[in-house]
């Protein structure tokens, strides 16, 4: 079974957001770049599901620039067979889904995973364009998949529970936990994943759809205002009156 | 040419989360000299589509196909694409629920629109351009977006909009058939499981949330949030690392890759608030912060803090509101 992963390159949770000047771009300068938490379910499931099966390919799959290489060398230290970069940065959802959609058609891989949103943009978008382009379901977002065969059953996330759900191969899925426990690189992973194959490729398809014209960071905090221990029924005064929340 | 609102229903009634898309909606329509459709999708009934006149909306297409009770991707996909192109819709706004995002990204590449999603604002319209606001990096930031093209896509988040009530306006309900086959209900669910929920309210759809941490000290002590939470009509919810030990289910941990929840008041107890868990509440209105350890980060992100042990402090908290009526 083919898996493809795809992987975002997202900025480490502690990163302080600035923009530049122009308030257009978000600021790298100085920022640590990690693969996007919500993927590594996705890389972790899919590993897991390849050693299961003993057979098998796990593809990871990048949509961005050169700098985004060391996750990717990372992906594959985690256990991926061999990574593609579609050099490109990613403008859009609708962009990254077509370059993905793209690969996939030429690739002719079973299973499609990624997370079910990037922690920077939070867009929660991607997967269910890859299922339109290819025409084949989307199942988002999953918390657990099995394979049987070419039938996976995957439990998805609903409002107030979830769904049981099956389809059959070949399919999309966005992850979410608690899907597996996401695995960190051994030394042994680190070592070859030096040698794994990690394939460039320029980007096809249309431009983007939507553009972020400026970036805001939101109004800072008043600061907190304290209430005694001893007279804690005050805060709820102070909810209904004054903050009007209940 | 108007604006398309999806409207998710659960049980006969319409979701919270729907009646404020309905209200965007109707805005975005008038905005644009236009009037607001509604397509209802899950299991509703005849009398609480017509009151989402009372949002704005002049007409709700209603497919009464018992297979739609449960969300299906493909059947929903297809039945509000089909709405839209009836309805010419130039302008769709959903929920940013799950149904909504996965229908919502799909629908997008079908009818070939823009989409934005975790929108928090009306629309500008100005000339040609179309901007929205939508929330980023984990709730640290906020986007304009401009979106392309003759058709658009609106995913708002939760708790953003005020909910419309102009009371005794209501909708024509039209009954609607998108001609839907097996083959649309191929990615059927086998089974639907619902979680028992503390009082009956959803976490992703309360207003009012009561949260717990490790400084709960076990899950014996889930009485003392539970309590506060009924007294207040709030979900319960809890840290990662509360879920992880199973003190409290998967399904009511919020944070980075947990639930995101923007209720108009936040209340954490023994909980310190690391940046994951922040990342998932840090839009909530109102954040109340219950700790005894005073240098806990959480107080920088609250309005209201109180350091104190959560043992004293819930209890007189829920008589506190008692006393309220």
């Amino acid at each position: 079974m083919k898996f493809l992963v795809c992987i975002s390159n997202v900025p480490d949770t502690t990163t302080k957001i600035t923009f530049t000047p122009d308030n257009k771009e978000f600021n790298k300068a100085g920022v640590q770049f990690v693969i996007n938490p919500w993927d590594e379910y996705a890389l972790t499931r899919a590993i897991e599901l390849k050693e299961a099966q003993g057979g098998g390919t796990v593809t990871v799959l990048n949509v961005g620039e050169a700098d985004t290489e060391p996750n990717i060398r990372k992906a594959l230290a985690i256990g991926a067979d061999d990574a593609i970069r579609v050099n490109a940065f990613p403008k859009d959802a609708f962009f990254v889904a077509q370059q993905i959609a793209n690969i996939a058609k030429d690739g002719g891989y079973d299973v499609i995973l990624m997370g079910k949103e990037s922690i920077d943009y939070n867009g929660f978008q991607v997967h269910g364009m890859v299922g339109e382009l290819l025409g084949i379901p989307t199942v988002a977002p999953a918390m657990k998949l099995d394979m049987s065969g070419n039938t996976a059953t995957l439990e998805r996330e609903i409002e107030g529970g979830k769904e049981i759900v099956e389809v059959n191969t070949p399919f999309v899925a966005s992850c979410q936990q608690p899907m597996c426990e996401p695995r960190i690189p051994n030394m042994r992973g680190i070592m070859t994943a030096r040698t794994k194959p990690l394939k460039v490729v320029e980007p096809t398809g249309e431009g983007a759809r939507t553009e972020v014209s400026a970036y805001a960071l939101p109004p800072a905090k008043q600061g907190v205002k304290l209430i005694p221990a001893e007279s804690a029924g005050e805060l709820i005064k102070l909810l209904r009156n004054e903050a009007k929340v209940i | 040419m108007s604006v398309l609102v999806v409207v998710e229903c659960d049980g006969g009634e319409v979701k919270k989360s729907s009646l404020e898309v309905a209200s965007y909606g109707s805005q975005v329509a008038q905005l644009l000299g236009t009037s607001a459709t509604a397509v209802a999708v899950g299991e509703a009934t005849e009398a609480n589509l017509a009151k989402l006149g009372e949002q704005g909306i002049t007409k709700v297409l209603y497919d009464a196909e018992p297979r739609l009770k449960d969300f299906v991707n493909g059947a929903y996909t297809k039945l509000i694409a089909a709405a839209a192109q009836q309805e010419d819709a130039k302008v769709i706004v959903l929920a940013n629920s799950n149904i909504g995002a996965a229908v919502g990204s799909r629908l997008s590449v079908r009818l070939q629109a823009s989409l934005a999603t975790n929108v928090v604002e009306l629309p500008k319209a100005d000339g040609g351009s179309f901007t929205v606001k939508r929330g980023a990096f984990s709730g640290k930031a906020f986007a304009d977006v401009t979106l392309a093209g003759e058709r658009k896509i609106i995913a708002v988040k939760k708790n953003s909009i005020e909910a419309l009530h102009e009371a005794g306006k209501t909708a024509e309900v039209v009954s609607f058939s998108a001609q839907l086959s097996d083959a649309d209900f191929a990615d059927a669910p086998k089974q639907v499981v619902l979680q028992d929920q503390a009082g009956g309210i959803l976490l992703p759809e309360a207003d009012k949330v009561v949260s717990g941490g490790r400084g709960m000290k076990g899950p014996e002590n889930w009485k003392l949030i539970e309590d506060l939470a009924q007294a207040l009509g709030a979900a319960t919810a809890c840290s990662k690392p509360v879920s992880d030990v199973d003190w409290r289910p998967h399904h009511e941990h919020v944070g980075q890759t947990g639930i995101t929840v923007s209720p108009n008041l936040y209340i954490a107890c023994g909980i310190s608030g690391a940046i994951q868990h922040l990342a998932g509440v840090n839009s909530s209105k109102v954040i109340v912060v219950i700790n005894k350890d005073p240098e806990a980060p959480f107080f920088k992100a609250a309005d209201y803090g109180i350091v104190g042990d959560v043992f004293d402090v819930l209890p007189k908290l829920t008589q506190a509101v008692k006393e309220l009526g």
